[in-house]
């Protein structure tokens, strides 16, 4: 038996991709869990806030991820969870190896594979903090999980270093149980979340939100009991004589998250620095035929209705590779690069326009920037300096994605074999 | 008749519950750490009575957990002492007792940069030293060589100095591996077993109090490394100071672990054998030590200017190194001797009668534990303690690692037992077989870094981010406990300190 499509991890985006290939026709389907259920991180996300741009509703992370499995049970795609890849190979087909507790240890064949494993957060060891090493130090999405999911507190007094989204639905779900959240530490002089969690989660709760500071010590021998935090300079050096101490029991980590792309890397496929992702064509193929990816596995998205949507161009190409054949287009393909003031662009890659029309009617582009920009303009240009497409922002941060769909005939008239996406800040714009 | 009765009684009495009288050990080993666990091992292949009292909750949780994992060729130690001696002999039997008892071990060689005139002169001292303790193959590589072997040292490296005998070992699953093995053939083992006191007996041997708890036992040896000069002076005379010294390190991601095949060192200064970078052999990369005196030997906080010492040690002998990809920073320490004698050496001795130091067991204590085990097991045999050996000792040790099976013996495995089926930690592909087999293992560990060290689950770049909730639920269901009583480490570590909502 060889599937049309074997999808690597049931979180949104699997669910999405896997669904949108089926009704574009693709049958013989099977997703991959490593966890005992679908849905992924969804399913300890238990704030709302999800949904708003794809349902136009406010969901819950387990109502967003439930309607998709109820859409699942509709189809004949197969799920196996507990089913851990270990990884993927070549053949005439693709081959996937994988385990799981009743089958054992098998390889899958399979025309296309759709990369959907997510991403996992940065630790401690990975900032450097100086101190002690007790327990108590977490990072936000395993304490949120040790409280949504098991039904356990990890402390009673918390600090957030970071402002990631997660620290911040920390930060509010730990108060809501009781806990005292002293306070969220940011290192850099803007939020690394979203603007509405900001609000809800901190303001709404008058837990302070400290922009430059960072944590200099922590300290407690076998459980946390303080850490030391201090503003820092424009280099991120701690700054003598600013030092707040904090009396707790824990400090959760929420200081950014990294796709997870081991299986990526050994089945030798091209990984882009800037996102820590695949390179990506605009149909989400990724360097290696047939295997696609999609959501957080190929960039951090900040909303999960943007890893939906993605996902479901993931699907629907798997779909267009099995029934119709590759892609064609790869000559005369545009590179996407980052200009000033972006951090990254995804797709990585166009196909050339005429090569395959069917696939190109338009490309999504999604980027990120890499300072905090009041009004601004987004300019597209081309290999040779043409401006293609400007854009106007009232205000830009990091912590947002950004979106914009380049039209073919935008995309046709592009020379040089390369679009540039670079931000000019208006003069004068005001920086809040 | 009525006297007689009463004497009945009580002569029942005294039958049914004797008077607690300490059970008489042969040895006692205070500490178990790689030492300890060496000595225990050593040991356990006798007819002998033996015990282990550890103060800490598991083995292997002081120095042996967090040191540089080499196990060295031998050239530093100067000749003639014990060291060079025990280091030599232990480097000679890692490799086939790491083979036996299946401990991760690789022979990788070591290289020693020499980056100006005055350390090339320093290697050919060590060239000299190293043939004068007999280690095997060493050879000075000139800048061509050693580019050849190593392209990823610096090029400002003159010169190096080579010993192929050099390894990577796990040391702490060294000490597992050989305190289970003891364990296994009928040496007790005390964990939370702090000792308090040592008082001589009349006939000879000692009482020794832990807590609530004594034993008595006609020989003690104290492996309790940071804490050994604490012990020896319950015992004996002070004769040595430790100095504990503290050295801190950057554990690497995996895609950094082809930086180097060798162990590369700097040449050796005053304060240890500077920092190295080197493989580990769970594929990441280990950078550091620095070397800094502390008061409290139980200090392992990393500090800033530590790491960043480090930093910019190793990028001198390997530049391409990327410190973004540090999983995890830690320290450990090192237990230093001071002894009053002014000798740079183990202390391996007779203190007082019966009472036998494995003290001031600084570096290369990894290597030389299982050959300073044996030293100490001949010292016992002169003072007087006979060495019969057991026919039916065990003498090895295996584990399953399911990510290096092949296949076939994957799903015969599954078939047996599903849970090996169930990846848990993704990371470093462990499964819930081999945790639940480290729980029921002869030294079960009560903690989630206690399960790390016997299977590898947390240890990679997550840092048990996704698997510790698993690892922590599978240990409070094994161990009959509520999951907010499960800990990190040592006690008071717990886990979910705020309670179920």
């Amino acid at each position: 038996m060889i599937y049309d499509l074997i999808v690597v991890g049931g979180g949104p985006a699997g669910l999405a991709a896997a669904l949108s290939a089926w009704e574009a026709g693709l049958r013989r389907i099977l997703i991959l869990e490593r966890d005992r259920e679908l849905g992924g991180i969804l399913n300890q996300c238990i704030h709302n806030g999800f949904g708003l741009h794809y349902f136009q509703e406010e969901l819950t992370g387990p109502e967003y991820a439930g309607r998709f499995v109820r859409l699942l049970r509709e189809t004949d795609i197969q799920v196996l969870s507990d089913a851990m890849v270990l990884n993927i190979g070549d053949g005439d087909v693709l081959r996937v190896q994988t385990v799981d507790p009743i089958m054992g240890c098998r390889e899958l064949s399979t025309r296309t594979v759709i990369l959907a494993m997510g991403c996992r957060e940065r630790t401690r060891g990975a900032i450097g903090t100086p101190g002690n090493r007790p327990a108590g130090i977490l990072t936000a999405g395993a304490a949120q999980r040790y409280l949504n999911i098991e039904g356990c507190l990890v402390g009673r007094r918390a600090v957030i270093l970071g402002s990631g989204d997660i620290g911040l639905i920390m930060a509010r779900r730990m108060t809501l149980e009781g806990a005292k959240v002293l306070a969220c530490l940011e290192v850099m002089p803007y939020s690394g979340g979203l603007t509405r969690n900001l609000v809800q989660c901190l303001e709404d709760f008058g837990i302070p939100l400290y922009l430059s500071h960072t944590v200099t010590e922590i300290q407690g021998r076998n459980r946390l009991e303080r850490v030391l935090a201090a503003r820092v300079d424009e280099n991120r050096r701690p700054v003598p004589g600013t030092e707040i101490a904090f009396d707790c029991d824990t400090l959760l980590l929420s200081v950014g998250l990294i796709p997870e792309n081991e299986l990526t890397r050994q089945a030798g496929i091209e990984i882009d620095r800037r996102t820590g992702g695949p390179v990506v064509w605009e149909n989400m193929e990724t360097s290696k035929r047939g295997v696609f990816a999609c959501g957080n596995v190929v960039h951090v998205h900040d909303l999960v209705d943007f890893v939906t949507m993605e996902s479901r161009r993931a699907g629907a190409a798997a779909a267009r590779y099995v029934l119709e054949g590759p892609a064609a287009g790869e000559e005369g393909a545009l590179e996407l690069s980052n200009g000033e003031g972006v951090s990254y662009t995804v797709p990585q890659r166009i196909h050339k326009v005429n090569g395959n029309a069917r696939q190109n009617e338009k490309a999504e582009i999604f980027f990120r920037v890499n300072r905090v920009c009041g009004k601004s303009q987004i300019l597209v240009e081309d290999g040779e300096g043409n401006r293609l497409a400007a854009f106007r922002r009232e205000r830009m941060a990091p912590g947002e994605m950004e979106r914009m769909t380049l039209p073919a005939a935008l995309l046709e008239r592009a020379a040089g074999g390369r679009l540039t996406v670079s931000v000019r800040e208006e003069k004068g714009a005001d920086v809040q | 008749m009525q006297s007689i009765g009463d004497c009945i009684c009580f002569t029942l009495f005294l039958l049914i519950t004797p008077k607690e009288e300490p059970k008489l050990y042969d040895v006692l080993i205070i500490g178990c750490g790689i030492v300890g666990a060496a000595a225990a091992w050593e040991l356990s292949r006798y007819r002998l009575r033996t015990i282990v009292l550890e103060e800490k909750n598991d083995v292997a949780a002081g120095t042996t957990k967090a040191n540089s994992a080499i196990l060295h060729a031998g050239y530093d130690p100067p000749p003639g002492t014990l060291m060079a001696r025990l280091n030599v002999e232990g480097s000679r039997m890692a490799e086939a007792l790491c083979a036996a008892l299946d401990v991760p071990y690789r022979k990788t060689g070591s290289l020693v940069l020499a980056f100006s005139r005055e350390e090339r002169a320093l290697l050919e001292e060590l060239l000299r030293r190293g043939e004068r303790n007999c280690v095997p193959g060493l050879e000075l590589l000139d800048r061509e060589a050693l580019s050849r072997r190593e392209p990823g040292v610096s090029p400002q490296a003159l010169c190096a100095l080579y010993a192929p005998t050099a390894a990577i070992v796990s040391p702490w699953e060294y000490a597992l591996a050989l305190a289970e093995t003891a364990v296994r053939n009928g040496t007790e083992l005390r964990l939370n077993s702090g000792v308090t006191a040592l008082e001589p007996l009349p006939q000879g041997g000692w009482r020794v109090t832990a807590g609530s708890a004594a034993y008595e036992s006609r020989f003690v040896l104290n492996a309790a490394g940071v804490q050994g000069e604490r012990i020896h002076g319950l015992a004996a005379p002070a004769s040595f100071h430790i100095r504990p010294s503290r050295g801190q390190y950057y554990l690497l991601d995996k895609s950094q672990g082809n930086q180097v095949s060798h162990v590369v060192f700097q040449c050796p200064g005053p304060k240890g054998k500077g920092v190295l970078v080197a493989p580990t052999v769970h594929g990441n990369l280990l950078v550091g030590p620095n070397a800094e005196e502390i008061s409290d030997g139980e200090d392992t906080a990393v500090t800033a200017a530590g790491l960043e010492q480090v930093a910019a040690m190793a990028a001198r002998s390997v530049p391409g190194i990327s410190l973004r990809e540090c999983i995890r920073s830690f320290a450990g320490v090192r237990a230093q001797a001071e002894r009053f004698d002014g000798v740079d050496d183990f202390i391996i001795q007779e203190a007082a009668p019966g009472f036998f130091d494995l003290a001031g067991i600084k570096s290369p204590g990894l290597t030389a534990a299982p050959a300073a085990a044996r030293y100490a097991a001949g010292l016992l045999r002169e003072a007087g303690l006979s060495l019969e050996e057991k026919p039916d000792f065990i003498s090895s040790r295996r584990r399953i690692r399911f990510k290096d099976l092949s296949m076939e013996e994957r799903n015969a495995l599954i078939r047996q037992d599903p849970s090996y089926g169930r990846v848990i930690c993704r990371c470093e592909t462990v499964t819930e077989g081999e945790i639940l087999a480290a729980l029921r293992g002869p030294i079960p560990p009560c903690s989630i870094d206690g399960v790390k060290r016997r299977c590898g689950a947390g240890l990679g770049r997550c840092q048990g981010g996704f698997c510790g909730p698993r690892v922590l639920e599978l240990l409070a269901r094994e161990r009959g406990i509520p999951p907010e009583q499960v800990l990190q480490e040592q006690e008071g570590s717990v886990v979910l300190a705020g309670g179920r909502i």
